[in-house]
């Protein structure tokens, strides 16, 4: 079997059958990156471009590394070196990455749909590494890697999303993924971020955290935007964090074996506690970790797709 | 110089006329016009006699229609050539059927003095294809700050005073303008939209912005300023019409507003009662408008509010804008359609649908227009312009934008296939094939 498309663009665009083959896929490569050598030739002689319009640690760096462990080429492009601050159109810059030679482009970009143009564009493959407010895939895709891994199923879950769920690309990659697997989708938050609308997506909504956490079986949290408070969202973080942060009393609420997830960057007591951050029900680090794997796989797969 | 117009079906409801006849122009007027009865054959001898040594055009299985209003243009001309010119918006609007043309007034500079008024007034003597009419900004830089000079640019030859683009967002200024503009009897043309509400927006707010991750726009930020400003022309006793309704809560307002007898007029646009907001999906930047593109019950109401009289007219909102400003991210491009080739066309669609008949229809495209807007157009009465527009409403043809007279191809309706098209247009007697 194979991907059916040159691009990853979004959940939304992939079956179900896709998204089973990534992760099997992914689990492979997790092996590789417990050996000592962590490099396969995979991918050797061709090239990778990152291109990031929008600031970028956590996930520029693992694309990268996943790229440096398939043995491409690797070249980070970001905005403030780039030629768009005088002026370049997105299709013009990624013409020319593209004539420099990529094979695959990594998308970063503040514009919702700004990949999904790039790939109309070009014939390189291209990666949403995280558009807009729209989605950030293989984010979704490393969490239900860590989901799978960590409880062997996806299918019949009770899976808590709590935050900022309108402007938060990885919470929609999520709920679609989830939605494919017959998850229990609950979205947890203030009703100014997390939209009614949602619900014809068959999610359930709460905003009362308590009743929202029962008996759940993953409990994702989502970063909160700093600049959201002020903005008529809500009031301030410590009023966020009064009714919609994570401490350790509520998560008691959800199943005993229950984990705790966050796409990172964290913000230590405003929407998680740190004893919750760090305990033992934590998976957040082992998320990174399995980013790489689930990264490396859709970069295989897709090369896959061009033979 | 003679044309005489033979067996067309004429149809012109400023005069109750709906029938087949032929219409003579002398010297860029309607020098006759005769409908066919029992005595037709004498008639069309008489006829025919007078138009010795002139065209004869005939237009059997045509209508034959007053040339159409577009009381909502953007020509582009000062400031935006490369996006649309006076030369080429006013053949754009000749090849739609259009004879009469209103400039909205965001140009650059804007119109909101006399010598922006003049200019255009000159240039579209000079260049237009069709009759062009300013409209003038109702504020200084379309800033919502303070009234532009209205009455100097109404003795310029404005017809109407819009900030369109961008609201009047000042309770107060708008009070002013619907009151000041009174002394001229000019009509206040309100772009709705409360600024506030619809911050950041780029496509109707509902399930599918949220799948796409674009910011919506409510509804509600087009009625909140549609009820205020009903509100404001009661009070100033002024005269305000609604430009490109586009909700079911809108007309409904306006609806309401009507029966309760304030003077309120209403415009629509094609891409309002023909498509729904689905056409953004893809990104697609040519289905980018403000107002948005709302959902299959807000075309409903639309459709609903043409056919029971609640909105007033049928308007382009043309706002042509160049290829490389469409193709980029969804975000950022512009809002706007090119809509002077497609519009009488797509309007077409509701007469063969049933909900307008073709006096209606042409009411709303020529007749109500001129009423508003006080213009002696819209009309085949004798001694008025020989403005006519000439259809064969089953003609089917392919929309290519690529073909477009406009500078503008930003339409997200390429590529469709329309029944009814205009086949030839005459503007005070000039013929355009």
């Amino acid at each position: 079997m194979k991907l059916l498309s040159k691009d990853l663009l979004g959940i939304k665009e992939l079956t179900k059958d896709e998204i089973i083959l990534i992760l099997d896929t992914a689990s492979g490569f997790k092996d590789v990156l417990k050996r000592d050598i962590k490099k396969v030739p995979a991918l050797r002689g061709k090239t990778a471009v990152n291109l990031f319009f929008e600031p970028s640690t956590r996930t520029r760096t693992s694309f990268e590394l996943a790229e440096k462990r398939l043995s491409l080429d690797v070249l980070n492009l970001s905005v403030t070196t780039s030629s768009v601050v005088k002026g370049e159109s997105l299709i013009d810059t990624a013409l020319n990455v593209q004539a420099l030679g990529a094979d695959f482009m990594v998308i970063r970009h503040s514009s919702s749909g700004a990949p999904h143009l790039i790939a109309k564009h070009i014939n390189a493959t291209v990666i949403n590494g995280g558009d807009g407010i729209n989605e950030h895939p293989t984010q979704a895709l490393l969490d239900a890697f860590t989901i799978k891994e960590k409880i062997g199923r996806i299918e019949g879950l009770k899976i808590a999303i709590v935050g900022d769920i309108l402007h938060s690309r990885v919470a929609k990659s999520n709920i679609y993924l989830l939605a494919k697997f017959g998850a229990e989708v609950r979205l947890i938050g203030p009703p100014t971020l997390v939209p009614k609308e949602l619900e014809e997506l068959g999610v359930r909504i709460f905003h009362d955290m308590d009743s929202g956490l029962d008996g759940v079986n993953v409990v994702m949290v989502l970063r909160i935007q700093m600049e959201r408070q002020g903005k008529g969202f809500f009031p301030s973080t410590l009023e966020y964090s009064k009714n919609w942060g994570l401490t350790s009393e509520r998560f008691r609420r959800a199943d005993k074996d229950a984990i705790v997830m966050h796409p990172g960057p964290m913000n230590r007591g405003v929407e998680v506690a740190s004893d919750v951050a760090d305990g033992p029900r934590s998976v957040i680090l082992e998320q990174v970790t399995n980013g790489l794997a689930v990264r490396m796989a859709v970069m295989y797969l897709l090369a896959g797709v061009r033979e | 110089m003679k044309i005489l117009i033979k067996n067309g079906h004429i149809t012109d409801p400023s005069q109750g006329i709906d029938g087949i006849g032929d219409i003579l122009i002398e010297e860029g007027k309607i020098k006759e016009i005769k409908i066919q009865d029992a005595r037709y054959k004498m008639q069309d001898k008489k006829i025919k006699n007078r138009a010795s040594g002139g065209d004869i055009i005939d237009a059997s299985g045509l209508y034959v229609l007053p040339g159409l209003i577009d009381m909502h243009t953007h020509l582009r001309e000062p400031g935006f050539e490369y996006k649309e010119t006076i030369r080429t918006g006013s053949m754009a609007a000749v090849k739609g059927g259009f004879t009469t043309v209103c400039a909205m007034p965001n140009t650059n500079p804007v119109n909101d003095n006399s010598s922006v008024t003049d200019f255009i007034i000159r240039k579209a003597i000079q260049e237009g294809a069709c009759t062009v009419y300013p409209i003038g900004a109702i504020t200084k830089g379309q800033k919502g700050e303070e009234l532009a000079e209205m009455g100097i640019m109404y003795s310029e030859g404005c017809v109407a005073f819009s900030d369109d683009g961008t609201p009047v967002m000042s309770s107060l200024i708008m009070r002013r303008a619907l009151e000041y503009s009174r002394a001229f009897k000019v009509p206040i043309i309100s772009h709705c939209e409360d600024i506030g509400l619809s911050e950041g927006g780029v496509m109707n707010e509902g399930l599918l912005s949220l799948t796409l991750g674009l910011k919506g726009i409510p509804s509600e930020a087009e009625e909140i300023m549609i009820s205020r400003d009903i509100s404001l022309a009661k009070l100033a006793r002024g005269r305000l019409h609604i430009a490109h309704v586009s909700t079911e809560g809108s007309v409904r307002i306006i609806r309401d507003a009507k029966e309760r007898g304030i003077n309120v007029t209403a415009e629509t646009c094609p891409h309002y009662f023909s498509i729904t907001e689905n056409n953004v999906e893809g990104y697609n930047t040519n289905a980018k408008v403000n107002p948005p593109l709302r959902t299959d019950k807000d075309v409903n109401a639309i459709k609903q509010g043409l056919k029971d009289g609640t909105i007033d007219v049928i308007a382009t909102d043309h706002a042509p804008h160049h290829r490389d400003e469409k193709l980029r991210e969804f975000d950022r491009a512009p809002s706007g359609i090119s809509g002077l080739e497609t519009a009488l066309s797509l309007s077409l669609r509701l007469v063969h649908e049933g909900v307008l008949t073709m006096p209606q229809l042409v009411e709303k495209m020529a007749v109500k227009p001129a009423g508003i807007l006080g213009i002696n157009k819209g009309t085949l009465k004798i001694g008025s312009d020989a403005d006519i527009v000439m259809v064969d409403a089953n003609k089917k043809f392919k929309v290519e934008a690529e073909r477009f007279v406009s500078k503008g191809r930003n339409t997200p309706f390429d590529g469709w296939i329309l029944k009814g098209m205009p086949v030839m247009t005459i503007c005070k007697g000039k013929v355009y094939e």
